[in-house]
């Protein structure tokens, strides 16, 4: 029996904490203690107005089971068809101006000045929530599916680039050299050696794109930008509750097609 | 003390695993199943405690019918047999001693584990075992920071502190390169030696197992094609179990110096 | 890729006919799709309204600055209640996505015909309908406030979190668990032992990224009077208070920077 064993029989054992210092694990546990004391604090919940609503959070539930297609099947339709219609439309522009974004943003295949500017609008697009987006495009263009379009486009556009930027940056640049040594232009360059490589990776991002776009056109209607999410608003003003699970359920419907068909095309090309 | 009784497994492709194999195993017995890939040897370990659920037959552990047993049950007869694993399956993210307490699970309550409050023997008993293979000094690194035969090591502690009857060791060194096979297997058949246990030893290493086994039984498709001393493993047996080849290499003894060199 | 015989001598062409024919197919189909897409937009549009946006721009981007700073004082509670409602209603989605991951992910259901299809769908039902929408519906049952917004974010969430850590769960390496199970151990303590330590990166990982997620949708939540600093933007656009309204633009873009630098450094020290 060794010497280092006879120290250690005899003593509880306890497991090394996940933060070392004790100082700091102690300032975390207290932090977070403090942190959730006044959080919850700084929340009012109106107990009895929760039980007033509980009766409609109930009809609502009443309404799931119960949908009502057909009364406003045209406004359900109508919503639907421009919620589409914006999606691709956006889908197709968004990923049109990507490409060279994209392209830009890659620092092993772009100068600095256009690398800081791509980068520069990818960064904003992806800071700015499509709602606040989609606020400013209305009061600019005007109510309509117009001002959704441009909001999916420009969001598109941040989510696409950037990713594709990364993945010009990951792919082999061996490929692409290889390509450069037998002489080829700009055009053969990015023709042969890169596009090959990114367009699987590009089309089921695109698929994804579509997905996340159509999901939402559905809440763009809100503020005004057209869509599925005007009629849905409406429905719920008007306390409509089996119409509106009727529209949630034609979007949760909608959803999950898309879901399984990006699902077949990706992995179709990848 | 362990019988096997018409044992039979028959996986949903069809395949044929095993056929009813018939095996008693003795107390402080340490026995090699040999055999090829595909033979039916992990099938078989892993029907004896049931991580496999055999299609027909029986296993019998000191006279309690293992196949017959409910949920329950099965838990308690699982704590009596300590399994040894081929890639270690040792918890990465945990650290070595939670692993080797983690052997102690069917004896301690939910809420103790979760909060790791073991009692105090098993975690006396938990040092003990790793300074017996050396490991003490680990005993709060986690699993994941170990090499492959310290890995082996944190197995064989685990599968001890359950205070089994009987080991079940499924390809112990197919993972280590030789000098740590060796040393593995050495440790394997000491510690039962010391303990009184009977073992089980999946292993496709010939010449390992006939260095320190008893008995070796030899598994083909699903049968029993051999069952003796490690000596009447002759190139006919061996060509028995594993097809022609030319075995003469193989079965030479193993040279000892050479052995305690390494 | 095919080779043909043309006058005797081979050419090669990458895609033989049919495959380029069906391709160019899908192109024309495509297009033909985007340019009615395209019309159905222009149709709805008021042109002149349009051709007018420059303009109407450049208007508000002279009224919007400079923001109006001192308005600052009236942010900094919508900034903490936006803060909450994104933590709070994680942590709650957390608490309600773990059982549902287990339920739905494979090898952990207790039954792959019954209760995985109810999991499957709580997550994709939640899932599909931005939280927007569930605070809209909240608001109507709950009243406004943080309340509705803070359970808005947290059932939205819970479908995202429940995705990613079931396929988490599906992922796990089985000998781990069969190991621990060997020794006797009950279903739970298999879980604690077996299965949890595996998945703790990817929950670490994926309530910070959802963490960072809810904090940029909290910032919109009050628009449909969920509370939070949305509130403070509605009121302003609804005033045509534009100096407030870039203020407030800026705050969120800030608050996004600063929740995005958070999840990246935490991130980077749990994993």
């Amino acid at each position: 029996m060794s010497v280092a064993l006879d120290a250690r029989l005899g003593q509880p054992w306890k497991k090394p904490p996940f933060v070392k210092s004790p100082a700091l694990r102690w300032t975390l546990i207290i932090g977070s203690i403090l942190y959730l004391i006044l959080a919850l604090n700084s929340i009012e919940v109106n107990w009895a107005r929760v039980y007033r609503g509980l009766d409609r959070g109930w009809q609502f539930f009443v309404a799931f089971t119960n949908p009502d297609f057909t009364s406003r099947a045209n406004d359900i339709r109508l919503g639907l068809t421009e919620s589409a219609v914006m999606t691709l439309a956006s889908t197709v522009v968004g990923i049109g101006v990507s490409i060279p974004i994209g392209l830009g943003a890659a620092r092993n295949i772009s100068v600095l000045p256009v690398y800081l500017t791509c980068r520069a609008i990818i960064a904003v697009s992806r800071a700015l929530n499509e709602i606040v987006v989609a606020i400013l495009l209305v009061a600019i263009f005007g109510f309509g599916p117009m001002a959704g379009f441009l909001t999916l486009s420009f969001a598109t556009i941040g989510f696409l680039s950037k990713l594709l930027a990364e993945e010009i940056e990951d792919m082999d640049k061996v490929q692409a050299e290889a390509v450069r040594a037998t002489g080829g232009t700009w055009l053969q360059r990015y023709v042969f050696g890169i596009h090959p490589q990114v367009v699987p990776r590009l089309i089921g991002l695109s698929m994804y794109r579509l997905d996340i776009n159509f999901r939402e056109s559905a809440v763009l209607g809100i503020v005004g930008a057209g869509g599925i999410g005007a009629t849905l608003n409406t429905a719920f003003d008007r306390y409509e509750f089996d119409t509106a699970a009727a529209i949630l359920l034609v979007i949760i419907g909608a959803v999950m097609v898309l879901e399984y068909l990006s699902g077949i095309i990706r992995a179709k090309v990848q | 003390m362990l019988r096997l009784e018409k044992l039979t497994k028959v996986y949903k492709t069809g395949d044929k695993a095993l056929n009813a194999v018939d095996l008693e195993v003795p107390q402080g017995q340490v026995l090699a199943l040999i055999g090829p890939s595909g033979a039916g040897k992990s099938t078989l370990i892993r029907c004896i405690n049931r991580l496999v659920e055999p299609t027909s037959g029986s296993v019998l552990l000191d006279g309690s019918e293992l196949t017959r047993l409910g949920a329950g049950g099965l838990r308690k007869e699982r704590r009596r047999m300590g399994m040894i694993f081929q890639e270690y399956a040792l918890v990465e993210r945990l650290t070595v001693m939670e692993n080797v307490l983690s052997g102690r699970l069917g004896y301690v309550g939910f809420w103790r584990s979760l909060f790791r409050k073991f009692p105090q023997s098993d975690v006396d008993e938990a040092f003990r075992l790793l300074d017996r293979v050396g490991l003490l000094k680990m005993a709060d690194k986690r699993a994941d920071e170990l090499s492959g035969g310290q890995r082996q090591r944190v197995g064989i502690c685990r599968a001890l502190i359950q205070n089994p009857a009987l080991l079940l060791v499924d390809e112990p060194t197919a993972s280590l390169d030789p000098k740590t096979s060796r040393q593995i297997m050495r440790l394997i058949t000491e510690l039962c030696a010391e303990r009184k246990l009977a073992a089980i030893v999946n292993i496709h290493d010939v010449a390992l197992a006939q260095m320190f086994v008893s008995r070796v039984v030899g598994l083909e498709k699903g049968v029993v094609v051999f069952d003796g001393a490690p000596d009447d493993l002759t190139p006919e047996v061996l060509t028995r179990i594993y097809g022609e080849e030319d075995w003469a290499e193989t079965v030479q003894p193993v040279d000892e110096d050479e052995e305690a060199a390494g | 890729m095919a080779v043909s015989t043309k006058n005797g001598q081979k050419v090669w062409q990458r895609r033989d006919r049919n495959s380029q024919l069906k391709i160019w197919a899908m192109w024309l189909i495509g297009t033909a799709i985007f340019m009615w897409s395209w019309t159905q937009i222009s149709a709805a549009t008021t042109w002149s309204f349009f051709w007018d946006a420059p303009r109407i721009a450049a208007d508000i981007g002279g009224r919007a600055v400079p923001p109006r700073w001192a308005y600052i004082e009236k942010l900094w509670e919508p900034l903490w209640d936006t803060l909450n409602i994104a933590t709070l209603g994680t942590i709650l989605a957390l608490i309600m996505a773990v059982p549902v991951a287990f339920l739905a992910a494979r090898n952990t259901t207790p039954s792959a015909l019954f209760v995985r299809p109810i999991a499957l769908f709580i997550i994709v039902s939640t899932r599909s309908i931005n939280s927007l929408i569930w605070a809209l519906l909240l608001v109507k049952i709950l009243g406004p406030g943080i309340f509705a917004g803070l359970v808005a974010i947290a059932i939205r969430s819970i479908g995202f979190c429940a995705k990613l850590l079931y396929e988490a769960i599906e992922e796990i390496d089985e000998k781990q668990v069969e190991a621990v199970r060997a020794t006797g151990a009950r279903p739970w303590q298999v879980m604690v032992y077996g299965i949890v330590p595996q998945i703790m990166p990817a929950f670490a990982g994926i309530a910070v990224f959802r963490w960072d997620i809810n904090l940029r949708e909290s910032t919109v939540l009050g628009l449909v009077g969920a509370g939070g600093i949305g509130l403070q933007l509605q009121g302003s656009l609804n005033t045509l208070a534009w100096p407030q309204v870039s203020l407030i633009l800026i705050v969120i873009l800030v608050a996004v920077l600063v929740s995005e630098w958070v999840s990246a450094k935490v991130r980077g020290a749990i994993i």
